[in-house]
């Protein structure tokens, strides 16, 4: 299964290396992972998505980043209410008969043209990643150049529904 | 603004000194009584300010030697071992120990020299990224910026090393930096937001054990290292006796819980005795207390426990579920853990039948082995050292058959006599820590159990002996092989002895001689004992050469892939 990861770490040479060197000396295959500060400029974000076997492994997972020394806080947002975003930017070939149907078939998906040339167009565009995913499967048949993505960066909602959270162990 | 920033500055106390005096300076502070090191090119500046300190410095023969030494020193004393070691190939030297600590939960405070911070990333000479080396086999590390920093960092290492789950930090300080004066203020703090142990357990998680006590009818005590680390004996006792609960321990937990003890039944897991590994298999309540089911304990999983409601007291919580599904988690230290579950002790469940069964399993399948008139067998070796010594020794042994039958047949009534290295099985272990426990502890005998086959890995450290006069004994059970390969291959490749005979092997009495060390060599019962006698007496280093039966092998065993109920080998 997939889950969404997020560990909050001091901003120190090494942390991430830290980090990445623990998910591939315990077998854990990283999907994506973004990094960026946070409004701690001593803090920075790292936010995962990683695949699981089960749930016993996801929580070996957060419980091995949590021991990390200069890793502060980790949280599994996997099943929490969450606002998650992923930018995408991908150049599609054109032709002067595509381009405006381009231009039609993304407006749904409120991308933005960043750089169009006479063979092709680079267009901008967030959202969370099924819909990424669903527009670069709309493109395709134009021919797609190149894609740069960013990965899953997420945090919780204000508002959580109430749900008895299930922590089998004690600490978290 | 500017004015009062200076006045400030100025009311602190503040000096001028080198990073090296610094490093000196944080070992004073934290105590350090001897370091185990070996000198080179990127540590001159901090030899240079250790010869002016007169600090206590053991100097071995090889790297690995001063960190297996510093092994065996916090084992025993409880203290973190200190090394120090050169840059480049004097840190990746240092790389098996620090790996043998990371596993089996060791504190030790590692240097390494580094080339100056002006060269780092140039491939200079002797240069290795031993940080980017060490990062998954230690709890932590860190490379010194600035000779300011390195007061604060070495408080803060010395508190992870020996604070929560026990573990190696290393500090990579380039030369420069070591050189380098810093202006300082009286005093560092630590500045670890991300650390922050558990020790307390949770008292509703306690209330859980206890009533699951009440429930059960066959509960076992299950108790590691972790006991040891938290001084925890006296509680786990007080919680066996109260209860009645059977008491099974992992290799690294030996001296936990006293041998003798009615309730003890000794060691759990591939090289177990029967009635451990049946009580595991057969309990319906089982209690792990610092203790990480390690594969070599628990055998095949599915067959694990299977009628018990695990519980699991662990410092560590990413230990408790890593392995064995938990219905009671306990995330705490053992001493706090089990005085928390003694204070609340009250009712009391009847486990008598158990305890006549496990106690029954007891005398009717002991540890045990064919004897042969005309051949000294390792494991009545192994109840010599226990008889000659009154079981008082501090053992320390290296990897193999040898080490197994010294976990049997030693029985271990005290804590922190016992060093061994369980998790990693380095061979070359044993001796160099041997060393570093007679440098902790100079008041007990100290024995080194090794094989003729580890002893060579690590041997030229017989200079340390000769260099201190340590009077620490080498037996070695010299069975002309490398043991547990070729049990192995007898069993499970139809005696194929793929280069593990040594058919070839040096005069090792001779070869103590030439470091000015006595040594025999012992082919008898009346020989081992004899020597063993004088040599404790004598208050000097010594060999003793003991020629065993070649091919005697270590049982009961649990082969690769069986459950703790599919021992062979029983009845020897
Ligand atoms: C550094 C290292 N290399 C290889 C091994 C694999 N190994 C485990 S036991 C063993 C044989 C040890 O022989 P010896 O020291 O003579 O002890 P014995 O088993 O004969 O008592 C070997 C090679 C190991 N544990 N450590
Ligand atoms: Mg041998």
């Amino acid at each position: 299964m997939r889950r969404i990861i997020s560990a909050t770490v001091l901003n120190e040479s090494g942390v991430l290396n830290r980090l990445t060197g623990l998910l591939t000396k315990r077998q854990f295959n990283i999907e994506n992972i973004t990094v960026g500060h946070t409004e701690d400029p001593a803090v920075s974000k790292v936010t995962l998505t990683v695949w699981v076997e089960d749930d016993r492994k996801a929580e070996q997972l957060v419980k091995q980043l949590h021991k990390q020394i200069n890793i502060l806080k980790v949280r599994d947002l996997t099943n929490m209410a969450l606002v998650s975003r992923e930018l995408a930017l991908i150049k599609v070939l054109t032709t002067p008969d595509t381009r405006s149907e381009i231009k039609m078939l993304i407006e749904p998906f409120r991308a933005t043209v960043l750089d169009v040339s006479l063979e092709n167009v680079t267009l901008e565009v967030t959202g969370d990643s099924e819909k990424i995913d669903a527009l670069i499967e709309l493109l395709r048949p134009y021919g797609i150049k190149e894609i740069s993505r960013t990965g899953l960066t997420a945090i919780p909602r204000g508002t959580q529904k109430k749900v008895l959270e299930l922590h089998p162990y004690s600490i978290m | 603004m500017k004015a009062s920033w200076v006045a400030e500055k100025n009311s602190v106390e503040t000096s001028l000194v080198s990073g090296a005096e610094l490093f000196i300076q944080g070992l004073q502070n934290e105590e350090v009584d001897v370091l185990f090191g070996y000198p080179g090119g990127a540590v001159l500046p901090i030899y240079d300010a250790l010869y002016k300190a007169e600090m206590k410095h053991v100097l071995t023969r090889h790297e690995q030697g001063a960190i297996h030494a510093a092994q065996g020193y916090a084992r025993v004393t409880g203290k973190p071992g200190v090394v120090l070691a050169t840059s480049g190939p004097g840190a990746t030297n240092l790389v098996t120990g620090i790996a043998d600590a990371m596993i089996d939960s060791i504190p030790l405070v590692i240097f390494t020299g580094q080339v100056a911070t002006n060269v780092i990333g140039t491939d200079a000479f002797q240069e290795a990224d031993i940080v980017g080396i060490t990062m998954p086999i230690t709890k932590h590390n860190y490379q010194v910026q600035r000779a300011e920093d390195l007061p604060r960092i070495m408080k803060e290492a010395f508190h992870i090393a020996n604070t929560g789950r026990k573990g190696p930090v290393l500090i990579d300080i380039p030369k420069d930096v070591a050189v380098k004066t810093a202006e300082i203020k009286e005093t560092a703090c630590i500045h670890l937001p991300g650390y922050q142990p558990t020790l307390k357990p949770n008292i509703l998680q306690v209330k859980r054990l206890n009533e699951a006590l009440l429930q059960a009818k066959n509960p076992v005590l299950l108790t590691g290292a972790g006991v040891l680390a938290a001084k925890a004996e006296k509680e786990l006792a007080a919680f066996a006796e109260y209860h009645q609960i059977p008491v099974a321990q992992t290799l690294l937990g030996l001296g936990g819980f006293a041998a003798e003890h009615p309730l003890c039944l000794g060691m759990a897991g591939m090289h177990g005795t029967y009635a451990a590994n049946m009580a595991l298999y057969d309990c319906d309540l089982l209690i792990g207390v610092g203790a990480r089911f390690d594969d070599r304990l628990t055998g095949n999983l599915d067959h694990f426990a299977k009628k018990a409601v695990i519980a699991h007291i662990d410092i560590d919580p990413a230990e408790i579920g890593k392995n064995v599904p938990t219905e009671i988690p306990i995330v705490g230290c053992a001493k706090e853990t089990l005085s928390a579950i003694n204070q609340i002790a009250d009712e009391k469940g009847d486990y008598n039948d158990w305890v006549i069964q496990l106690s029954q399993f007891k005398s009717e399948y002991p540890l045990t082995y064919k004897t042969n008139e005309s051949e000294l067998k390792p494991q009545k070796l192994m109840q010599i050292l226990h008889e000659v010594t009154q079981g008082g020794a501090i053992v320390s042994t290296d990897v193999g058959q040898h080490q197994m039958w010294a976990a049997q047949y030693y029985r271990f009534s005290d804590p922190n006599r016992w060093i061994t290295s369980g998790g990693l099985g380095t061979m070359g272990f044993g001796f160099p820590a041997a060393i570093g426990a007679k440098v902790g502890k100079p008041e007990l005998p100290v024995i080194a159990v090794v094989g003729d086959g580890g002893f060579q890995m690590t041997l030229q450290e017989l200079g340390v002996l000769q260099d201190w006069g340590l009077p620490v004994i080498v037996v070695i059970v010299n069975n002309k092989s490398l043991g547990m390969v070729r049990q192995w291959q007898e069993i499970f490749y139809e005696k194929r002895f793929s280069h593990s005979l040594l058919d070839i092997q040096p005069d090792f009495v001779k070869l103590a001689s030439a470091y000015g060390i006595d040594g025999k060599l012992a082919e008898t019962e009346d020989e081992v004992k004899e020597a063993l006698t004088s040599a404790l007496a004598s208050k000097k280093p010594f060999v003793l050469d003991c020629i065993v039966t070649a091919d005697e092998n270590v049982y009961p065993m649990i082969a690769p892939g069986k459950g703790l109920h599919e021992m062979i080998g029983v009845r020897g």
